[in-house]
């Protein structure tokens, strides 16, 4: 395997969507002998887990509130 | 036949009940619906619009119109993902009415080449966030999601931060299963390489100077 077709297979690494066994040792043992493809399929992963783990927009609770009983006045109104 | 109708009841989806609740006008229902997805939506408009304001408003009009237009639901998509749908077309419609008029989707800016080869191969620290404060790091991911093209960084925050499948995203999206594919690898690579500038593992004397750089300021 080389490291364009690695490349190919990192999502489906991510998602651990590789159903076939034999693709799967093939990916393993190119990350095996690629420290290359292995810092970029771990730091991939790490990109996605740190966006994960630290939402960046969130509402505060006071503001959540707010619009959240904005919402429920709308829809009660229309309802009339 | 009473077992066959509760086993078919067990693997509905919950928002099944909820839905049919709200259409037979049970307004309390839908507060539970609003509740369980409304930091999502906002989330998700905030990546598509980037500001604050136009998001808060796109979350509410989302809601609204979800409740006006539930007759038209139909119940072989989640109700999540139909709302999805519903707030990304409203972020898009927020984006013209600040264009004033001018046509905006989300296929925007995608030619980039940019992330399509991974460049940057040095490793990261070990627990490379912990370099930085909270709000420092809250700065980095904030500052370099947004400089991804909207096309990416909108398939990116429905598959990767809100967990959506890759059809659901599709289905979201309006897009092809393929172009949703193509899209999450060319954002996760582009994230991936802006973000190394930030987190690599730094030699001693990087770390040092780095050190000497915040005392100084």
């Amino acid at each position: 395997m080389t490291c364009t077709e690695f490349l190919a297979m990192l999502d489906d690494m991510i998602d651990d969507s590789i159903v076939a066994a034999e693709t799967r040792a093939e990916v393993e043992q190119h990350l095996r002998k690629c420290g290359h493809c292995e810092v970029v399929l771990n730091t991939t992963r790490k990109t996605i887990e740190i966006y994960r783990s630290h939402q960046i927009y969130e509402l505060p609770y006071e503001v959540n509130e707010r619009l959240h009983a904005a919402i429920m006045t709308r829809c009660k109104a229309k309802r009339c | 036949m009473s077992t066959i109708q509760s086993i078919a009841g067990e693997n509905e989806h919950p928002d099944v009940a909820l839905v049919e609740r709200v259409r037979a006008g049970d307004v309390s229902a839908y507060d539970t619906l609003v509740r369980k997805y409304e930091r999502q939506i906002f989330r998700i408009a905030q990546h598509i619009t980037q500001n604050r304001e136009d998001a808060e408003d796109v979350m509410q009009d989302a809601f609204l119109k979800a409740y006006e237009k539930l007759d038209q639901f139909q119940g072989n998509a989640k109700f999540y993902t139909w709302l999805v749908r519903i707030a990304v077309n409203e972020s898009l419609m927020r984006l013209r009415k600040r264009r004033s008029g001018k046509m905006v989707s989300i296929d925007e800016d995608l030619e980039t080449e940019e992330g399509t080869v991974p460049r940057d191969l040095a490793d990261w620290a070990p627990d490379p966030e912990q370099n930085y404060s909270t709000s420092e790091l809250a700065d980095i991911l904030r500052r370099t999601i947004q400089g991804l093209p909207r096309g990416f960084r909108v398939v990116f925050a429905l598959r990767d931060v809100e967990g959506l499948s890759t059809e659901e995203t599709a289905e979201a999206l309006g897009l092809s299963v393929p172009a949703v594919k193509s899209r999450l690898l060319r954002a996760r690579l582009q994230l991936r390489e802006r973000l190394s500038r930030y987190f690599h593992r730094r030699t001693r004397a990087a770390q040092r100077k780095l050190e000497l750089k915040r005392d100084v300021h």
